[in-house]
């Protein structure tokens, strides 16, 4: 899911800019426990992400 | 024949500048262009009449209505005469009865008295009656309705009967059909004595090409046309006016009842959405209401394997609490959540999201929206600044161009696809895009100037396609964008489109369409002057459903289409009340009105009027709740009116997830899918059974009223305020208006909503507040609700589900007229006559290739599962697609649906599924237990060409 989200940020020509895309989105819409979830995936080597959704959730805030 | 106590003015209403005139004495002030029939009903004058009704034009044929006009010779028809100033007219005189009284006893003599069976439903028995006619001078062998071939009465249709020997050839019934409904299927066959009304080439009612939309009947001035309940129970003796609980466009109606039980259902005239018309589920397909399958009893059971127990509502409510909170103490707060429903009404989507987020302290709750029009809400917010539709749907009437894309109004939103089918005669231009053949391509008088037949997943390469020749051929609107939008996203996205990869030629391997038609139809669309476009499930229910709402919202706002009547972009919402689910809060990252849980402001006001701390976090949608379910952080469901295990993808997914609940609670009218793996069982009550609000497509609020007394003693709402109260948070609503004022005050487009104002104006489109205090008709007038438009680049990204050698084959999915959804309601309703089966529409070259012929049964495997269907073999589909409905249970449509979904929304992308098809010798063992446990039904399969006009 966060590679098709990326897929969509892609677009934009700014790669800053499209990670922060896909970092607000999940951000925004995507429950505690599913970003915990993907904040480990990206921690235990982001295996099948692509470059730009790895990039959006290193950003992301952390979940308590 | 109309409604009860409706007062029929003869000729439709018109619009022109003000004239006065006398009639009978009286001084009377009209439009311009009003007929003197009218003129007179309107003073209370009434001319009599037999062929004229205010829904049709005006005719001319019968005769009854001459008037004398001072100063002119001879009697004028008060119908076809048009009222002018200082015009003088007599409506009686001595000279006027004898003729009327002549011309009906010709009428008589076709008719005799008592050939009615009830005269007060009569018109011609009424009016005779009151002329003193008994008997006709002219009744005799050589008169017409004895030369007449003896035909006997027609009751093929369900629902109403045709009686020929009643029949005047007033040809109201023909009219109503042509001009009403646009369906062309009545006709007059014959001449002189030997006239009578026939439904295609003299075929019995239910073999023609009749929609059974019900306008001819209630068109018809005699017995002839009368529906079969009113037949039986007779004339109503009150009404109550309503909201139809089907599709969205949200009809008008007024239950009409007789000794307690609805006996006939008719479109309210004074309907803004509908304008006087309804179709065959509105009108008659109300039955299941009282169907005896409804479950009226609470029931429990400890596991989905015990048999269910009945109980009391306070017992079944109890258990449940008692449960959720035993589930909540031991894996947490956010281990449950709960689902709204679009088939209820606004008060109840309100308080299930209410009870969620304040009773069960969770953000966890989401509504069936989330499968169909999500992408729909994500998208327009995104680029105009409001979850919703531009328009009301008359504004049709002022459209030059109109695109209809991945939407088949006529069998998912027939009233509304009659008003555009108006509009379409009168000369407006047609674009469709969509896989299939929708019947909006080709019927009687309305073509389709262009029929993009894209390969199913490829809307967003279609829609840049038609943006760059937009863009490069210079037929944006600068100046609109220049004044409306943010100029570095037009930037943007010009470059981005006007990019050859963008352009139609490049596009035609990936959509199929030719690169000359999809030019074609850009600039037929950007000239319009007036393009509006309407679309569909075939839109959002897709991999990029977003990105293509998105790329719709681009074009409109490049070519300038938007803020005007005429223009816009208007989603076709499937159920009733989906716009009003989603406006009330029920998706799990936002509040009513839109507005996302993180906005402190916003939470501070619901604490503030709710007493109780609410969460800051978005919570689960449906998908991550089946999800969670199965990983073991997600263990109870209140689920309001919905069938997830019918209705979503993957079933196979969906059950699993269902069975490791520890509670599900359903609240439902019937045993759904869902309840076999159910603990609690809370009955439901219908539209019929309480008062409320639904919000239609055009962000219309129309009251729902109650009719009769719920069946299972308590409306939905009272379930949801008994089950918060068991849950430790006091609900203390006395009636349905109270939760509205209580939306009100929290949602700033709806301030100015209460069930007054609503009663009083008849319904509001929100938003309604201090800025437009009666609602507002058209959106972004002047400027966008965002401040200045955002244009968003919109790449095409290609689904993952795609053909192989093992799945050769794309399907897609839809709706046909007569069901409804997961066929719930309609399944349990004489609508079988005309559809009692899925089946699986497949192109007679895969037909040919396969070794299949029409009616084998094929089995159906996709990468998700398999299924059996009966197949029907058209070129209604293009080759290499085939395409189903999934009304049936019985046809497992959604075992074979992935859980590919919109990247933005998890809206499940139902509309490609990649599939192979061969034929079997029968249906599979799960669908011939199922089949065999059903009861025996009379059912037959007949299409009434209002689906099937092509191949």
């Amino acid at each position: 899911m966060a590679n098709d989200i990326a897929a969509f940020f892609d677009a934009e020509p700014d790669k800053v800019a499209a990670a922060e895309g896909v970092r607000f989105h999940i951000s925004r819409y995507w429950e505690p426990r599913m970003r915990r979830a993907i904040i480990a995936h990206v921690q235990n080597g982001a295996s099948g992400l692509t470059p730009t959704a790895r990039a959006a959730i290193e950003k992301l805030t952390p979940v308590a | 024949m109309y409604a009860k106590d409706y007062h029929d003015l003869g000729t439709p209403v018109t619009n022109g500048e003000s004239v006065t005139l006398e009639i009978d004495g009286a001084t009377i002030t009209v439009p311009a262009g009003t007929s003197i029939m009218r003129a007179a009903a309107l003073a209370d004058h009434d001319v009599p009449k037999l062929c004229a009704t205010d829904t049709l034009r005006q005719f001319g044929s019968c005769r009854v209505c001459l008037v004398e006009i001072e100063g002119r010779k001879g009697f004028p028809a008060s119908c076809t005469t048009e009222v002018t100033a200082g015009m003088k007219v007599r409506t009686q005189s001595e000279a006027l009865a004898k003729m009327r009284r002549g011309v009906l006893e010709l009428y008589v003599s076709e008719h005799p008295m008592g050939t009615c069976d009830d005269a007060s439903r009569c018109e011609l028995e009424k009016l005779a009656g009151e002329h003193g006619i008994g008997e006709s001078r002219f009744a005799g062998p050589k008169t017409a309705r004895h030369v007449h071939t003896p035909k006997p009465v027609d009751a093929s249709n369900p629902y109403f009967s045709f009686d020929n020997d009643s029949c005047i050839v007033c040809s109201r019934c023909v009219r109503a059909c042509e001009e009403t409904q646009g369906t062309y299927a009545l006709t007059v066959q014959g001449r002189g004595l030997q006239s009578r009304i026939v439904a295609s080439q003299n075929d019995p009612f239910l073999e023609s090409e009749c929609v059974s939309c019900g306008a001819c009947v209630e068109a018809c001035p005699t017995g002839a046309l009368m529906e079969k309940s009113v037949i039986t129970a007779g004339l109503p003796q009150q009404a109550f006016p309503t909201t139809c609980a089907y599709c969205g466009v949200g009809c008008a109606l007024i239950a009409e009842v007789t000794d307690g039980a609805v006996s006939r259902m008719v479109p309210n005239r004074d309907g803004r959405a509908n304008q006087g018309h309804a179709c065959v589920k509105g009108r008659f397909a109300y039955g299941y209401a009282t169907h005896a399958d409804r479950v009226t009893k609470p029931l429990i059971r400890k596991s989905i394997t015990d048999d269910w127990r009945e109980v009391s509502w306070d017992e079944a409510i109890d258990y449940a609490a008692s449960e959720f909170k035993r589930i909540q103490a031991k894996h947490g707060r956010d281990s449950i959540g709960g689902i709204t429903s679009s088939r209820c009404t606004n008060e109840e989507t309100f308080l299930v999201q209410k009870l969620v987020r304040a009773a069960f302290g969770t953000n966890n709750v989401d509504t069936c929206a989330r499968v169909c029009h999500s992408p729909t809400g994500y998208g327009l917010k995104h680029t105009l600044g409001e979850s919703a539709g531009t328009q009301e749907f008359v504004s049709v009437q002022h459209a030059d161009v109109i695109m209809v894309i991945g939407a088949s109004p006529t069998e998912a939103h027939p009233v509304f696809a009659s008003q555009m089918k108006r509009r379409l005669r009168a000369g407006a231009k047609l674009i469709v895009v969509d896989p299939r053949a929708i019947p909006l391509v080709k019927s009687p008088h309305v073509e389709a100037d262009y029929h993009l037949r894209l390969l199913p997943g490829t809307n967003v390469a279609i829609i840049n396609a038609l943006a760059h020749v937009v863009v490069t051929e210079g037929l944006t609107r600068d100046d609109y964008v220049a004044e409306r939008c943010e100029k570095d996203s037009w930037e943007k996205w010009k470059k981005f489109v006007a990019d050859p990869i963008n352009s139609p030629e490049a596009m035609e391997p990936i959509t199929g369409v030719k690169a000359e038609l999809i030019r074609g139809a850009a600039r037929l669309y950007a000239r319009g002057p007036n393009g509006a476009i309407y679309y569909g499930l075939g839109v959002t229910e897709h991999s990029q459903g977003s990105t293509m709402v998105m790329g719709i919202a681009n074009l409109a706002m490049a070519t300038g289409n938007l803020g005007r009547e005429g223009v816009g972009v208007s989603p076709l919402r499937g159920q009733n009340n989906v716009q009003g689910s989603c406006d009330m809060g029920s998706f799990p990252h936002e509040f009513s009105g839109y507005r996302h849980v993180s906005d402190d402001a916003t939470r501070a006001l619901f604490e503030s009027m709710w007493k109780v701390q609410l969460g800051n976090e978005p919570g689960l949608r449906i998908p991550n709740m089946f999800e969670a379910a199965l990983d073991g952080s997600f263990k109870g469901m209140y689920i309001q009116g919905e069938d997830l295990a019918q209705s979503d993808p993957n079933t196979s997914h969906v059950t699993a997830a269902l069975s490791a609940l520890e509670c599900l609670v359903i609240q439902d009218i019937f045993h759904n899918e869902t309840a076999k793996y159910a603990h609690v069982f809370l009955p439901g009550s219908s539209f019929l059974e309480k008062d409320g609000t639904f919000t239609n497509a055009e962000r219309r609020i129309s009251r729902v009223r109650k009719v009769i007394e719920p069946l299972a003693g308590l409306a939905d709402w009272e379930v949801t305020v008994r089950l918060s109260n068991a849950m430790g948070y006091p609900m203390s609503y006395r009636h349905p208006s109270e939760i509205m004022d209580e939306i009100a005050a929290l949602t700033p487009t709806f301030t100015g909503v209460t069930f007054e104002k609503i009663d009083r104006l008849g319904s509001i489109q929100w938003p309604c507040n201090a800025k437009a205090p009666e609602g507002t008709p058209t959106m972004h007038v002047g400027q966008f609700v965002r401040g200045k438009g955002k244009f968003y680049v919109t790449a095409y990204v290609p689904t993952t589900e795609r053909t192989s050698s093992k799945y050769p084959l794309l399907l897609t999915t839809g709706r046909v007229l007569t069901q409804y959804n997961v066929g719930a309601q309609t399944r349990r309703t004489q609508n079988l006559a005309w559809h009692s089966e899925d089946r699986l529409e497949l192109h007679p070259h895969d037909a040919e290739a396969r070794g299949i012929d029409h009616g084998d049964w094929v089995g159906v495997t996709s990468r998700a599962g398999d299924t059996v269907l009966r197949v029907e073999i058209t070129e209604r589909v293009a080759p290499g697609v085939v395409y189903t409905t999934f009304h049936f249970p019985e046809s497992g449509a959604n075992l074979i649906t992935t859980e590919n979904s919109d990247w933005a929304t998890n809206c499940p992308e139902y509309k490609v599924t990649a599939v192979q098809v061969v034929k079997v010798a029968q249906p599979a063992a799960w669908q011939r237990r199922r089949q065999a446990a059903m009861p025996a039904s009379p059912r037959r399969r007949r299409a009434p060409r209002e689906e099937s006009p092509v191949g």
